[in-house]
């Protein structure tokens, strides 16, 4: 182990992990509010909203993140005449413009998933359209988001590691390469343990989200059986309409 | 068919209490695409009265429903609700289209009953009762959860108060959903098919409800089925419905008897024979 | 820099940065398309065959793979390699790396389109007494690739625009110039938004075209 010198690396590992973390679940965050406004933004009537909302989605999922990332930190300020003091703030940005835009696709979907009785019921009911999306559409629709939502964490998770080329952030693998140059042996070993860091994280947001889409899930009357860690009991159809039926006739 | 021994037996076709029928198209014309479905259908209900319309699909029983039910747009004529249009409102001297507002204002006089149902999922049986009153209707929760209560009382589920949809079965869903389209107080029913999605058994149990509706009420209602004998039993008045257009109506007894029509006599024997 | 942009300075770097574009950035995306089909593939019909450990290795690497970010696994084959003897340029590791990275994803599409065959389409075959072989010729595949189609040009889009990860290893793709370009001469605007503006040609149309297809295909 000693020549590993890991010693006086491993806080600035730490560093970088934190910030690793901290980009993903940030920028998931703001990602999710965008994605929500962008989502239904994208379905209203009116045309200008929605064009509004179509053009921004298929900017930036139509070119790269690479590039998003560059514009804004080294393009906009020049545009806008300001100064980056925090470099992270434009890499956050970045990544919730372009993972917004991606879930909007996601909610939109989603909410048109939602069986068209649903709407209709609403309707009968003369709930209004506010009521209608916020009571009885959107509850129904979260659960449907949530896998697609798992997987675009997950990728954002894994675009983290680009802000290597960007001077003033210090992510995880940023740290590593770091180490890597000055201490220059054990790349192997280096790299799997790397990758096995990520592979963990993953996996964590990942149980995570499994344990949101089963709460979720279980609001809606659809609990399932568990798949790997929790338990759940899921409601079943009663059976008591002989009795029942009988009594009315 | 089965039988039904309480004093179900309408009397005369439905008492208007105006000289006005409650519910009016005039000139109603519905096209999907290149389809016309509806070609200046004319059609009045008085209040009170319950009709059946029968037919075989596509013949545009079920888009009526969905016309006053405003699930559909109207491509041209009118629909009369009590003294107001349904489609259009008064400018004036002038029928324009109607915007939101109104819709809803007239509207709130309708409610409907799905072939499948159509509970909200997300919340239990006493919450989709409650949730139209309290929002649209502006009741209390109190007052709301109360009458709800007890019209899960009259449908027989007033032990599934808090249950989950998903808990129960196909007959159990589609009562909640009569006494979630009643809790609304609507002075018009639309029940569109609503035995056809449930397992034999379990229809029986729905039909008692609406005869009971039937019985002690005096909504009016529209029914699409294929219940004949329901049909028969609790309404005032038959309409046969062939493309678009009313072929023949009249009482239950008439139509089911003494049919004058060919298409309702091949369309009878069709269904009849079935069973 | 007094306005926000000039257009001499953008019409005398456009032709680099298509030049990039064409000669990496495209030429990229084929080849690890090619790769990560055909690999992708292999995967897929060893999973299927249940090979005893291999299966289970595989699928368990498959996993792996997907989790974890292409960088990182770009600088691994990039520093390893050498140390086992394979010397090839940046390109090529980059090539490779994204053909076997998204090998991965293939395998798991692959695998999808084949279950969705429906299982009477295999018991129809048997009860017509109909040969193995001729049922994956004839029956299986073609069914199993208009159910995969959409899929794959999805990820062959993806592929496209993560060629720009390259960068990191310094392989000379568009956008790698493009910042280079900007860099270089204190101007960073014009050299991004035609690099943006040059992936958004490409791949709009792409996504728009594959969406006539799936819906042609009827998975709207």
């Amino acid at each position: 182990m000693s020549d590993y010198n890991l010693g006086p690396w491993l806080d600035d590992f730490a560093h970088g992990l934190w910030v690793t973390i901290y980009l993903t679940v940030v920028s998931a965050f703001f990602a999710l509010v965008l994605a929500f406004v962008l989502g239904m933004l994208a379905r209203v009537r009116h045309i200008a909203p929605r064009t509004f909302a179509r053009i921004v989605i298929e900017l930036f999922r139509g070119t790269s993140l690479l590039i998003q990332l560059f514009w804004f930190v080294f393009a906009f300020p020049v545009i806008v005449g300001i100064v980056w003091t925090q470099p992270v703030i434009p890499v956050i940005i970045a990544l919730s413009l372009n993972f917004g835009a991606y879930g909007a696709e996601v909610v939109r979907g989603a909410i048109n998933a939602v069986a068209t009785p649903q709407w209709e019921a609403a309707v009968a009911l003369n709930l209004t359209p506010f009521q209608r999306m916020r009571r009885v559409i959107l509850p129904q629709a979260v659960p449907l988001m949530i896998p697609p939502f798992n997987n675009l964490l997950i990728q954002l998770l894994k675009s983290t590691p680009l802000v290597i080329l960007i001077p003033g952030v210090l992510d995880f693998l940023s740290v590593g390469e770091l180490y890597r140059r000055s201490e220059t042996t054990h790349y192997v070993s280096l790299y799997i343990a790397e990758l096995v860091v990520y592979f963990l994280l993953a996996y964590a947001f990942t149980l995570i989200l499994r344990a949101l889409e089963a709460r979720a899930k279980a609001r809606v009357g659809r609990a399932e059986p568990r798949r790997k860690i929790f338990s759940f009991r899921g409601p079943s159809p009663e059976e008591e309409l002989p009795a029942e039926e009988k009594a009315l006739a | 068919m089965a039988t039904h021994d309480t004093t179900a037996q309408p009397d005369a076709a439905g008492t208007a209490t105006d000289s006005q029928p409650l519910i009016r198209f005039d000139d109603v014309v519905k096209r999907f695409g290149e389809l016309t479905v509806l070609d200046k259908l004319k059609l009045s209900v008085n209040a009170g009265e319950r009709v059946t319309l029968i037919g075989p699909s596509g013949s545009g029983k079920t888009t009526i429903l969905r016309l006053l039910m405003t699930l559909e747009d109207l491509t041209g004529g009118h629909i009369w609700v009590g003294d107001q249009p349904l489609w259009h409102m008064r400018k004036g001297d002038k029928l324009v289209p109607a915007n939101q507002k109104h819709l809803r204002e007239v509207r709130k006089q309708i409610g409907m009953v799905f072939q499948h149902f159509n509970l909200f999922p997300n919340m239990t049986v006493l919450q989709n009762l409650i949730e139209a009153p309290i929002r649209v209707l502006g009741k209390s929760k109190a007052e709301a959860s109360e009458k709800a209560r007890e019209l899960l009382d009259q449908v027989g589920l007033a032990a599934k108060v808090d249950a989950h949809p998903s808990q129960l079965s196909g007959g159990q869903q589609q009562r909640v959903a009569i006494a979630r389209a009643l809790a609304m107080e609507p002075r018009i029913l639309l029940l569109d098919e609503v035995t056809s999605a449930l397992d034999p058994e379990l229809i029986a149990g729905v039909l008692g409800v609406l005869r009971d509706i039937a019985d002690t009420t005096d909504i009016t209602m529209l029914i699409v089925t294929h219940e004949m004998g329901f049909a028969r039993d609790v309404s005032h008045r038959v309409m046969m419905f062939d493309s678009g257009q009313i072929v023949e109506q009249g009482p239950p007894d008439k139509i089911f008897s003494e049919p004058e029509n060919d298409r309702t006599r091949s369309f009878l024997h069709a269904i009849l024979d079935e069973r | 820099m007094n306005s926000n942009w000039d257009w001499d300075y953008a019409v005398d770097i456009f032709p680099d940065i298509l030049r990039a574009f064409v000669e990496y950035t495209l030429t990229i995306t084929i080849l690890s398309s090619v790769i990560a089909a055909v690999v992708g593939l292999l995967f897929a019909v060893i999973r299927f065959l249940h090979v005893p450990v291999l299966s289970q290795v595989i699928t368990g690497f498959l996993e792996f793979v997907r989790s974890t970010p292409i960088p990182v696994q770009l600088f691994f084959l990039f520093y390893v390699l050498p140390d086992y003897g394979i010397l090839v340029g940046a390109t090529t590791v980059g090539v490779w790396c994204l053909g076997l990275h998204y090998a991965c994803y293939y395998a798991e599409v692959y695998r999808a389109g084949i279950d969705a065959v429906p299982k009477g389409q295999w018991e129809a075959c048997t009860a017509l007494s109909i040969p193995r072989r001729y049922v994956w010729q004839h029956v299986v595949l073609p069914q199993a690739l208009r159910n995969v189609l959409p899929s794959l040009g999805n990820y062959v889009i993806s592929m496209f625009k993560e060629t720009p990860f390259l960068f990191v290893i310094s392989v000379p793709e568009m956008v790698s110039v493009a910042q280079g370009i900007g860099s270089r001469n204190f101007r960073y605007v014009e050299p991004l938004t035609i690099a943006g503006l040059i992936f958004l040609a490409a791949s709009y149309p792409a996504a728009v075209a594959l969406r006539r297809l799936e819906i042609r295909l009827g998975h709207a």
